[in-house]
């Protein structure tokens, strides 16, 4: 399905429905979310206690490999001299231990903890795999993250002036936004964010204008927020750059790199994934006046036509958390994300049927769209691309 | 000592530091469940069919379990259909017992879930959540007693723990046991507790089977003044324990009530008498707990939860209050709501409430302090 683009400059709602018929589409989508939770059992159990047991064990076989790889490497075990096989072995062990635990931490923050935390689980009654105590493996508290992602980000998806995850405050990426000589050093610091992702994630719930002149009480506010913060980086990089990397003793450089490597891959590899899911051209931004009287309905059309999903397999799925099932997690931010693959074609089905654009695309081309946005907004002016309704055979 | 204790703390916040956000424990976990000190698993090791309905279930707890006294309980958490349900049942094994295993026996209760779960599909090897042993359903250790025994179906189970324990140590008090139940081959423990009294002098056994085969019986078997004179004359001087479903236990209670001696029963039931709540009911009282504060407040069908308790003067926690962000999910403690949005009925105490998207549907309570780790 080729998706037909226009430029537009205005953020009302684009397609346009009788309420009657977009009150229907509520229905049959409430329908596929009760068909789907209805139908949760053994099996999805099976898979997140599975994924769970896996990525601790990959996490902790990936710090012993690090360990085993800085040991030998400079002058082999028990300081007998090595060659440069076992040179090369340390290395090797020091490089599949940083690819190991980039992936654990992948998995850990994408496919498990932000899944946990949206209350995906929760109806399992398990004490432990639940939104209510689950914290996650990077230096964002989860406290703040349920904040500022589920309530805020889930609510008022790509509502200006609600939605805080729309440039993330700090990016123009929309022509909506006014411009600002600021913007001129947008690529440098959306290169920036890529690198310390998980950093950039830990302080956005913090209002830095507001800490910086806002009324006592906000100030105060905005401090025990950053507290919450600091006190959660600080074991993070405490386990990662000191803990770990001291028990390679001489290597406790090569271990410590290695961690800041893992992290690296993390980041950059949640950041792709997470900026494909709003920014590729295509998705649409609301005004505020959507929202008045919004209906479920009306609340499902917005998630739908501001989201993206992103094409690939079984493996990239899981991978990307399943978030490059964007517009599926938005309608249904609370089902087990093993089932969005699942409800995937039912949902393309209703768009086309609807005539309504459901964006997808490969990898190349949602990042591809979202980068070139965040080149072109950082001068001024720019036009929109919004996805329109596809032409509907027979209607 | 306290040196000791300070200094193995230290050692423990170390050694989890290398695992923040989670605790070492976690990764022990993957070695063996059993040895894990973040929670308590028990591994299935045997599964035995007692009667047509009842089944021995062989546990054996992890490192952090701590022995039972003969008569307590213990809450044991089994996943079904994905979800956990938990509920408690007497340990029938001894304290004794040499191999660290703790034995459950399980009858299969009218639509009960669970125990036909537990009865009928319950894998060995398996590893199950289970609580540590409570329970005040115990004889003392330190007085002589002369018991008596009144239990019916699977309330026999407290009591067998008491009677292996004396059996295996040796110091079998003197104990009358008068038990119920429906034919001969529903006697849970038949074969054993005849050994026993073969065994045991002191300890008399007293089996009343309260149906005929053909269904008929002849006159009223059930628990009575006339049947306990004659089963047990000297009942008077005893200390009594009774277990067993509800109305055996009203008989029981009444019976040593009027006879004034209700200071010498001790009873154990399987439920709290909670009154029915008819599938139709809708709102009801809704009482919130709150760092030990109870707030109650008349619930209307249709209304959030959340909303009942913000009206009440309480601030729950919450976010969207349209259901998709779980920042208000607290767990239900004991009564019935329902969805809002399906319908659907929650009445699984400890399952997590959606309070904004739900109603009460009956009288139910909810922990509004979020659990943390």
């Amino acid at each position: 399905m080729t998706t037909a683009m226009t430029t537009a400059t205005t953020t009302g709602l684009p397609v346009d429905l009788p309420d009657a018929v977009i009150e229907q589409l509520g229905r049959e989508l409430d329908e596929i979310y009760d068909a789907t939770i209805a139908s949760l059992g053994a099996d999805d159990e099976r898979y997140i206690r599975r994924l769970i047991r896996t990525q601790r064990t990959l996490a902790l076989g990936s710090r012993v490999a690090m360990l085993a790889g800085a040991a030998i490497r400079p002058r082999g075990l028990l300081g007998r001299k090595v060659g440069p096989t076992g040179h090369r072995a340390g290395a090797a062990l020091l490089a599949g231990g940083t690819a190991g635990l980039g992936l654990a931490k992948i998995l850990e923050n994408m496919e498990i903890g932000h899944n946990v935390m949206h209350g995906q689980w929760d109806w399992m009654n398990d004490p432990e795999i639940n939104s209510t105590v689950w914290e996650w493996d990077t230096v964002c508290s989860s406290d703040h993250w349920k904040h500022g992602h589920n309530i805020v980000h889930h609510t008022w998806t790509n509502v200006l002036g609600k939605d805080r995850d729309i440039g993330y405050e700090i990016m123009r990426t929309t022509s909506e936004k006014p411009w600002n000589p600021v913007y001129l050093a947008q690529p440098i610091y959306n290169t920036l964010l890529a690198l310390l992702f998980e950093w950039g994630v830990g302080l956005h719930e913090i209002d830095f204008d507001k800490l910086a002149g806002g009324t006592r009480d906000e100030k105060i506010e905005q401090l025990e927020l950053f507290q919450g913060f600091a006190r959660k980086a600080v074991r993070q990089a405490a386990k990662d750059y000191v803990l770990w990397p001291s028990l390679a003793g001489p290597g406790f450089r090569d271990v410590m790199a290695a961690d800041a490597a893992a992290n690296l891959i993390r980041n950059v590899w949640s950041y792709v994934i997470i900026f494909c899911g709003h920014f590729p051209d295509g998705v649409h931004l609301f005004d505020e006046s959507v929202t008045e009287d919004e209906t479920r309905a009306g609340w499902y059309l917005r998630q739908m036509l501001g989201s993206a999903n992103i094409d690939g397999g079984a493996a990239f799925h899981v991978l990307a958390g399943n978030l490059s099932h964007q517009v599926e997690h938005h309608l249904f931010p609370d089902m087990p994300s093993n089932r969005y693959s699942q409800v995937a074609p039912r949902v393309e089905a209703l768009c086309a049927r609807y005539g309504l654009p459901y964006n997808k695309g490969p990898l190349r081309r949602q990042f591809g769209t979202t980068i070139r946005k965040i080149w072109r907004y950082a001068l001024p002016g720019g036009e929109d691309k919004i996805a329109t309704a596809p032409a509907v055979p027979g209607s | 000592m306290p040196v000791l204790d300070i200094a193995r703390a230290r050692v423990t916040d170390v050694v989890n530091a290398f695992a923040t956000p989670l605790k070492a424990s976690h990764y022990v976990e993957l070695v063996n469940p059993l040895w894990t000190s973040h929670k308590l698993q028990a591994r299935v090791e045997e599964v035995w069919d007692e009667t047509a309905d009842s089944r021995t279930i062989t546990l054996r707890p992890g490192r952090n379990w701590r022995r039972h006294r003969a008569g307590q309980y213990v809450r044991l958490g089994v996943p079904i259909g994905g979800r956990r349900f938990t509920r408690t049942y007497s340990i029938s094994s001894s304290p004794e017992r040499r191999d660290g295993c703790i034995t459950i026996t399980v009858k299969v209760l009218d639509g009960g879930r669970m125990s036909g779960h537990l009865v009928r599909e319950l894998a060995v090897g398996s590893y199950l959540p289970i609580g540590l042993p409570q329970g005040e359903f115990v004889v003392p250790d330190s007085t002589p007693v002369r018991p008596l025994f009144i239990t019916a179906g699977s309330g026999i189970t407290p009591v067998m723990s008491m009677l292996r324990t004396w059996d295996l140590v040796g110091n079998m008090p003197d104990v009358a046991h008068i038990h119920y139940a429906p034919h001969r081959y529903d006697v849970i423990f038949a074969t054993e507790l005849a050994r026993m009294a073969e065994r045991h002098r002191r300890f008399r056994f007293e089996p009343v089977l309260t149906r005929e085969l053909d269904g008929a019986v002849e006159g009223d078997r059930h628990f009575g003044a006339a049947q306990l004179d004659e089963l047990c004359p000297d009942w008077r001087e005893r200390d009594v324990w009774a277990c067993g479903p509800q109305s055996l236990l009203e008989a029981v209670e009444q019976h040593f009530e009027d006879a004034g001696r209700s200071r010498y029963l001790h009873i154990e039931r399987f439920r709290a008498p909670l009154a029915d709540v008819p599938d139709d009911a809708e709102g009801g009282e809704a009482t919130f707990v709150s760092a030990g504060d109870r707030v109650t407040a008349l619930a209307e069908p249709a209304t959030p939860l959340l909303r009942v308790a913000e009206d009440a003067g309480l601030n729950p926690q919450h976010g969207c209050r349209m259901g998709i962000c779980h920042t208000c999910d607290v767990p239900l403690v004991a009564g019935r709501v329902r969805d809002l949005r399906t319908g659907d009925l929650i009445d699984e105490p400890g399952q997590l409430v959606q309070i904004c998207i739900a109603g009460a549907a009956g009288a139910c309570e909810l922990a509004l302090t979020t659990p943390s780790n």
